[in-house]
């Protein structure tokens, strides 16, 4: 299954620099799965220490939040769209950014 | 005798004209009380255009100082008005546009000591602070003093607004139950953002203010808008009410104000 995904901006540095990118896979699991093979580093910034999506981002597949399918279990179809939406504080501040970036 | 005077009836002609909203939708406007959080990137737009459209009286709530930086972007100050409190300044700015408005300024942070207090003078918060120990404080005084609160925010290049109503609709709970762990949160200066954006955002709000004011069209209530710039992109998910959310859920185990810096895990900035 051939899915698209947004890529919120403080994640396209991972991404080189593209706001959406192809991935495959069944469910969201194995999408970020791939997405992993194919841009290193990028399910550090999706996963907490426990594996565990992070709780300020948001995932949803077209216009619904997967918390209210089946989470990362939700099946997808072929010409779905995943969102990956964070949580944005701005005024304008964010997350996603390791420490390591913060020290500029 | 009418309520209004002839200087308003030509002043705001055209909206008494849309059938929408008329004589009896103007006066609505005139009658409200709207909090603006922050006279900076978004309460500047959402200030100069509900000032504009007669909005009674506006009240402002932010304790920090105009600096040259802020002029990218936070339209309601000026060269003149740097080095003044941004409350004084955009009280000039909204006088000099419409004296009809009443402007309340709060020259103070918002705290959970006086947040309460403040709230319930209004009928609609609008959300336009810059950090999110801010964002979960101002959700739950919404929750607790039954306000609607027009919820923005901005990030480089992204824009999301919605409009959470209490009963009706989820809170910012229900969206992102927890913040950023610290050190997660770089600050605005190091992240930067396009200066029109908070505009556009700023002014989404405000014509979500106007329409829940109104009753009119359909609000932004359990739909989170999402602007891209780089992309010109507008679309909309769905948000829904969390019947576990420890605020606004069906069994709420957070009933009053919290420390927000320690659910945080930051410092305000």
């Amino acid at each position: 299954m051939a899915v698209r995904v947004r890529i919120p901006s403080p994640l396209q540095k991972l991404t080189n620099n593209q706001s959406e990118v192809t991935a495959h896979g069944k469910n969201v699991k194995e999408i970020f799965s791939d997405l992993e093979v194919q841009y290193p580093g990028i399910k550090n910034r999706l996963y907490d220490e426990s594996g565990n999506l992070r709780r300020f981002i948001n995932i949803y597949i077209n216009d619904e939040d997967i918390r209210f399918l089946k989470n990362e279990e939700s099946e997808l179809k072929d010409g779905d769209s995943i969102s990956i939406i964070p949580a944005i504080a701005g005024g304008g501040c964010v997350i996603l950014h390791r420490r390591t970036d913060l020290q500029i | 005798m009418s309520f209004f005077t002839e200087e308003q009836i030509y002043r705001y002609s055209r909206h008494i004209i849309l059938p929408e909203v008329g004589g009896k939708g103007q006066k609505k406007l005139m009658e409200a009380r709207v909090l603006l959080l922050g006279a900076g990137g978004l309460g500047s737009p959402a200030a100069i255009y509900l000032a504009a459209a007669g909005i009674g009286t506006i009240g402002i709530i932010d304790f920090d100082i105009v600096d040259m930086s802020n002029l990218q972007r936070q339209i309601l100050h000026g060269v003149n008005d740097i080095g003044r409190l941004k409350a004084e300044s955009a009280h000039d700015t909204i006088k000099s546009l419409n004296p009809d408005v009443k402007v309340e300024l709060y020259k103070e942070r918002l705290t959970s000591e006086n947040i309460i207090s403040i709230f319930k003078g209004y009928d609609i918060v609008v959300d336009g602070c810059d950090n999110f120990p801010t964002r979960y404080l101002v959700n739950d005084a919404c929750i607790m003093t039954d306000k609607t609160n027009v919820h923005g925010s901005i990030f480089r290049f992204d824009g999301q607004v919605t409009v959470f109503k209490p009963k009706e609709g989820p809170c910012y709970r229900c969206l992102y139950p927890e913040p950023p762990p610290a050190g997660l949160v770089p600050s605005c200066q190091e992240a930067g953002v396009l200066g029109v954006l908070p505009g556009i955002i700023g002014t989404l709000q405000a014509v979500e203010v106007i329409k829940l004011i109104l009753g009119i069209g359909k609000p932004l209530i359990g739909r989170l808008l999402l602007y891209n710039s780089l992309d010109t992109d507008f679309r909309q998910v769905k948000l829904r009410r969390d019947i576990n959310c420890p605020v606004c859920g069906d069994n709420p185990t957070i009933k009053g104000l919290i420390n927000y810096e320690e659910f945080c895990g930051v410092g305000r900035h």
